[in-house]
C-alpha cells in the first residue's frame, strides 16, 4: 500500500467505521431516543461519502465566476442530491420522535424490552412474562 | 509516484484528516454514552463537525442546511422528544450485545473491502466527477443562467425532485401532527401519574 492509496481512502475507511457506529447503536441499545440517533450518525456518514466522492482536487465551491474559464468546481451533483437528503432527513427523524413520544405515553416506557414484555403480558397474561 | 502524493497531500486534506478524526471521536462518544441529554449534544456537536467538513470539500450549500438542519433543528426536536419522555438510557444486562456486533464487523468489513474499489480521495478523473456533473458545471450558464449550479440543479434540472422532497416534508409534518395533535395535549401534563 502507497502513501498515495492510504491518503486518497482514508475518508473512506473513517465513513465505513462511523456508519458502523450508527449501525450498531440501532442494533444493540434498547432506548429508542438512542436508536434514532445512532439512525441520525449513520445517515450523516452517508452524507460524508457522497461528498468525499464529489470532491475535485484544487477545486473550489461549485458557483461560476463570470469570465474565469481556468477555474475549477468541484462536482454539483452529489451536493444536490445531499441537499435533499439532509432536509428529508431530518422529517423522518421528527416522525420517529412524535412516534416515541405516543409509545411513552401509551406503555410509559421507551426501553425496547420493556416495550417487548409489555405486549407479551397483555396478550398471554402472567405466564408471557419473562 | 512519491511527486503525486505530495501534490496530494494539501492543506484540504490536512483538514479533513483532523475533521474525520474529530467525528470518530464524536460517534464513539455517542456509543458509549447513556445520558440521553449528553447524546443529544453530542450529536449536534457531530453535525456541526460534519458540516465543517462540507465547507472544507467545497460543498457550501450542504454546508449551511447540515449545519441549521442537522445540528440545529435535529438537536431541537431531540431535546424536545427528551421533554416528553426520559432522561436515561436504562442499562439493560439481559440485552445481548453479541449478535449485533457480528453484524456490525461483517457489514463493515464487506464495505471496507468494497472501498479499495473507489477512486483516489479527490480525484478530477474519477467516474463521477467526469460525466454527468462535468456536464451540468459546462451547460449550467447558458442554460439557466444562475451562478450557483447546485441551485440551478436544485430548483431547475431536478425540480421534480426537489418538488417530491416537498411533499416527503408536507407528509411528515401532517403525520407529526397526527401523531402529537390536540388529543394528546391534555395527557401530555399529566404524565407524571402514569409511571
Amino acid at each position: 500500500m502507497s502513501a498515495e492509496f492510504i491518503i486518497g481512502h482514508y475518508n473512506y475507511w473513517i465513513i465505513v467505521i462511523l456508519m458502523m457506529a450508527g449501525l450498531y447503536v440501532v442494533l444493540a441499545r434498547g432506548n429508542l431516543v438512542k436508536k434514532l440517533v445512532g439512525l441520525n450518525v449513520f445517515q450523516t456518514s452517508v452524507f460524508l461519502l457522497y461528498i468525499t466522492i464529489g470532491k475535485v482536487h484544487g477545486g473550489t465551491a461549485p458557483i461560476e465566476i463570470k469570465g474565469a474559464y481556468d477555474v475549477v468546481y468541484s462536482n454539483p451533483l452529489p451536493h444536490v442530491l445531499i441537499l435533499t437528503a439532509i432536509v428529508v432527513g431530518v422529517s423522518t427523524l421528527a416522525v420517529g420522535l412524535a412516534l416515541v413520544v405516543r409509545v411513552r405515553e401509551t406503555y410509559g416506557t421507551i426501553e425496547e424490552d420493556e416495550l417487548v414484555e409489555a405486549d407479551l403480558v397483555a396478550e398471554f397474561g402472567e405466564a408471557g412474562k419473562t | 509516484m512519491i511527486e503525486e502524493a505530495a501534490l496530494q497531500f494539501d492543506v484540504t486534506t490536512a483538514i479533513d484528516i483532523i475533521l474525520m478524526i474529530f467525528l470518530l471521536i464524536s460517534a464513539l462518544a455517542i456509543v458509549v454514552m447513556r445520558h440521553l441529554f449528553s447524546i443529544a449534544m453530542v450529536s449536534g456537536v457531530y453535525s456541526l463537525l460534519s458540516a465543517a467538513f462540507f465547507v472544507n470539500l467545497d460543498a457550501v450549500d450542504v454546508a449551511f442546511t447540515e449545519a441549521a438542519v442537522g445540528a440545529g433543528m435535529s438537536t431541537i426536536l431531540i431535546l424536545g422528544a427528551l421533554l416528553l419522555t426520559s432522561r436515561r438510557e436504562k442499562i439493560t444486562p439481559n440485552r445481548s450485545a453479541f449478535i449485533p456486533l457480528i453484524v456490525v464487523v461483517v457489514t463493515g468489513a464487506a464495505l471496507f473491502y468494497a472501498t479499495f474499489d473507489m477512486p483516489n480521495f479527490a480525484d478530477p478523473n474519477s467516474p463521477a466527477n467526469t460525466d454527468v456533473g462535468l456536464q451540468y458545471i459546462q451547460r449550467n450558464y447558458d442554460d439557466i443562467g444562475v451562478p450557483n449550479i447546485v441551485t440551478s440543479v436544485l430548483a431547475s434540472y431536478r425540480g421534480f425532485d426537489t418538488l417530491g422532497e416537498t411533499l416527503v416534508v408536507f407528509a411528515a409534518g401532517l403525520s407529526v401532527l397526527v401523531l402529537l395533535g390536540v388529543s394528546s395535549a391534555g395527557r401530555l401534563t399529566g404524565r407524571e401519574d402514569e409511571t
